[in-house]
């Protein structure tokens, strides 16, 4: 039985927790320009596609702003409900690895047992050409 | 121009940052209204308006450099940070990669004590503080190599934090002394290791082995307190010393066990720091210091002329030997940190904190690991200097070569010669061999045994200097002799006869009258000519100092 640990005093600061979030949203208007929605594009290889999906990524903004109504002052953020588990330590042994084969017939493109990429690094134009989540 | 100078502040010299006359160097740079045309703009680091009558000097001013370090060490480890596949150099192509390092859906990362125990005992031989509790994030960013799209490592509260890591500088020359330097330890953290790619660029692809991808890695960042590449390489091959004396890191750069990135910029003493560039790809011990050598110089060469530094990340080109920039680093890059939502904190305990009945297995306790710290380099070669008088430039050398040590320890057992005797064999004639072969110390063919009994025949004086190196070359020959062995077939000993010595030396002086005569004049040289026709005529079988004697006393009669 784990007794709930004692907070020691390493609190994330709130500035570095709302660094999480609110990149978006610097005066607190909740507008997505289209310099930003390019930029998350670019980071998640994802297609916003439309006026409305930009429209539906405000709305889940505003939704999720309502969190700051609530005062968390002195209140120390949760990140996982799974903070009162124990992390259990695994002890220093090999028992995976050893399927190359198996792995490999995952994989659209092989060179003998190695994955093949496109060169660098994923291509922000090649995404234009042929819509997102394409591998080549 | 004259090439402007960097004042090297090491090893050891302070420069004074009295000067003012660079002020008037300023004014050049303001904009607008500037008479000087042809500046490209004016550096980010922000202007102080001077005023100077001075006339501006071209060329030798000064700067201070500032280099800060980012190094990841492998740990070593049978199997990986979250995974139970294994850790090993050479292996076929993604035959050590588990369904969790392939990132497949459904996997979950389960932490490896061992790997926890290697940062703590990393922490505290640098004196850091360990977190007793420390987080996990995940880190994102996309690459071929590292299938899950994000790395986890621990951003917001890593394992430990301000520590202290001391490395020795050699200051001037003669005579030589040692001063520690000190760079502050920011954090420890650990993370994953990405896998490798190999770039295919002819046919316009990149192949992707992911054995490496999910090894457990301690990335160590230094602050920037060093001022040169000399500081840094010395300092990174301090930490070398002590993961491999910890037993965490085997931190071989040449296995890519060991990797830094260095962080430069470069700044007017009393000035605000400049703009910092990232140089990454240092993976080679020899070419660290100049990398980051290069670099300072290129961006005192940048400003000097007006050009300003970009906050950049580059690379070095060991085959041109300059740092160029990186084409996938371009513009800033946003890893959007989060919460690694799988693992729960890490909670270390010391003896006072140890919950009761737990398994043993599932608690790390920081006190028993501090007790069980093997003995650090500094303080191994603190003791050479106190137990045999080592001198401390030579305790640093004697620790610097893999087994070196251990070779100098066992000869010192079985002999009778003085510390400072073995000590200059050991570094000069030994080493030297070995460096001129290319050979490791265990490949030695020469034993510590019989560089002992060599050393005690030249201390009881049976054979002179010159003679004890040709039995060393002897020896070297590997052909089973001894030392005695080889004196007595090559007919090395000193000679003892004194009648016969000095019958040599008064045939000696009869056949040279010419010489006696110049020494009589006063040439104090013509003594050592009479002393070396001597030793020749026995065979170098005489001590040299012994012959000057009885010509002297042959003279003077």
């Amino acid at each position: 039985m784990w007794a709930r640990t004692v907070c020691l005093g390493f609190r994330a600061s709130a500035g570095a927790l709302r660094g999480f979030t609110s990149k978006a949203d610097p005066q607190g208007s909740g507008r997505v320009t289209a310099e930003l929605v390019e930029h998350l594009e670019r980071l998640a290889l994802v297609d916003f596609g439309s006026q409305e999906a930009v429209a539906r990524l405000e709305k889940a903004i505003a939704f999720a702003d309502r969190l700051r109504a609530v005062d968390t002052d002195g209140v120390e953020p949760m990140d996982s409900v799974l903070e009162d588990r124990c992390l259990y330590l695994r002890s220093d042994s090999v028992v995976e690895g050893n399927c190359a084969e198996e792995l490999l017939q995952n994989s659209h493109r092989v060179v003998e047992e190695y994955f093949v990429a496109p060169p660098g690094n994923i291509s922000w134009s090649k995404l234009d050409e042929k819509g997102p989540n394409s591998a080549e | 121009m004259a090439a402007p100078m960097l004042r090297w502040c090491c090893p050891g010299r302070r420069w004074a940052f009295s000067r003012i006359g660079d002020g008037s160097r300023h004014e050049k740079r303001f904009p607008a209204g500037s008479a000087s045309s042809g500046k490209r703009g004016h550096s980010s680091v922000a202007q102080q308006p001077f005023i100077t009558a001075q006339k501006p000097r071209k060329g030798d001013h000064e700067w201070a450099a500032v280099v800060g370090l980012e190094i990841h060490a492998q740990i070593a480890s049978n199997s990986k940070l979250f995974s139970g596949s294994q850790v090993h150099f050479a292996a076929p192509p993604n035959s050590l990669v588990s369904f969790f390092d392939a990132s497949l859906p459904g996997t979950l990362p389960v932490l490896n004590r061992r790997c926890v125990e290697a940062a703590v005992m990393t922490g505290l031989a640098l004196g850091c503080h360990i977190n007793r509790k420390s987080l996990f994030d995940r880190k994102h960013y996309f690459y071929a190599d590292l299938p899950a799209g994000y790395q986890i490592t621990q951003q917001r509260l890593p394992i430990a934090v301000n520590g202290e890591l001391a490395y020795s500088v050699c200051v001037g020359k003669k005579p030589a002394w040692v001063a520690t330097r000190t760079v502050r330890v920011k954090q420890i953290q650990l993370e994953q290791d990405s896998g490798k790619s190999l770039h295919d660029d002819p046919r316009a692809r990149t192949l992707v082995d992911l054995n490496r991808a999910g090894v457990g890695l301690l990335e160590v960042v230094l602050e920037p307190d060093m001022c040169c590449g000399e500081e840094a390489a010395t300092a990174v091959r301090e930490l070398q010393l002590i993961l491999q004396a910890l037993g965490t890191s085997q931190a071989s750069m040449a296995e890519g066990q060991l990797r830094v990135d260095a962080n430069i910029s470069v700044h007017h003493p009393g000035e605000p720091l400049g703009v910092r560039t990232e140089v990454k790809n240092l993976n080679s011990a020899r070419f660290l210091a100049k990398a980051i050598d290069y670099e300072i110089q290129r961006q005192i060469n940048e400003l000097e002329n007006g050009g300003e530094i970009l906050n950049e990340t580059r690379s070095f080109d060991y085959k041109l030997g300059c740092t160029v920039p990186m084409r996938d680093k371009e513009g800033k890059q946003d890893y959007r940190f989060m919460p690694e939502p799988n693992l729960p904190p890490l909670l270390l305990y010391d003896s006072g904190s140890l919950p009761a009945g737990v398994d043993p297995q599932q608690v790390i306790n920081i006190d028993q690991l501090r007790e069980r710290l093997p003995e650090l380099p500094s303080v191994t070669r603190e003791k050479l200097v106190r137990q045999y008088g080592v001198l401390p430039e030579h305790s640093v050398a004697l620790l610097n070569e893999v087994g070196l040590l251990e070779f100098f320890q066992n000869v010192m057992k079985e002999t009778r010669a003085e510390p400072k005797k073995v000590t200059s064999w050991v570094l000069n004639t030994f080493l030297g061999f070995l460096k001129q072969r290319n050979l490791a110390v265990s490949e030695s063919p020469v034993t510590p045994a019989a560089l002992a009994e060599l050393l005690d025949l030249l201390d009881r004086k049976a054979i002179s200097s010159s003679a004890a190196k040709k039995v060393f070359a002897e020896l070297w020959r590997g052909e089973g002799k001894t030392p005695a062995q080889i004196v007595a077939e090559k007919k090395l000993e000193l000679m003892h006869d004194q009648e016969a010595l000095e019958q040599l030396c008064r045939a000696t002086l009869e056949a040279h009258t010419g010489v006696v005569t110049d020494l009589k004049k006063g040439n104090p040289r013509a003594i050592n000519k009479l002393i070396g026709l001597v030793r020749k005529a026995t065979l170098g079988r005489a001590d040299p100092a012994v012959i000057k004697e009885v010509l002297e006393r042959q003279l003077s009669s």
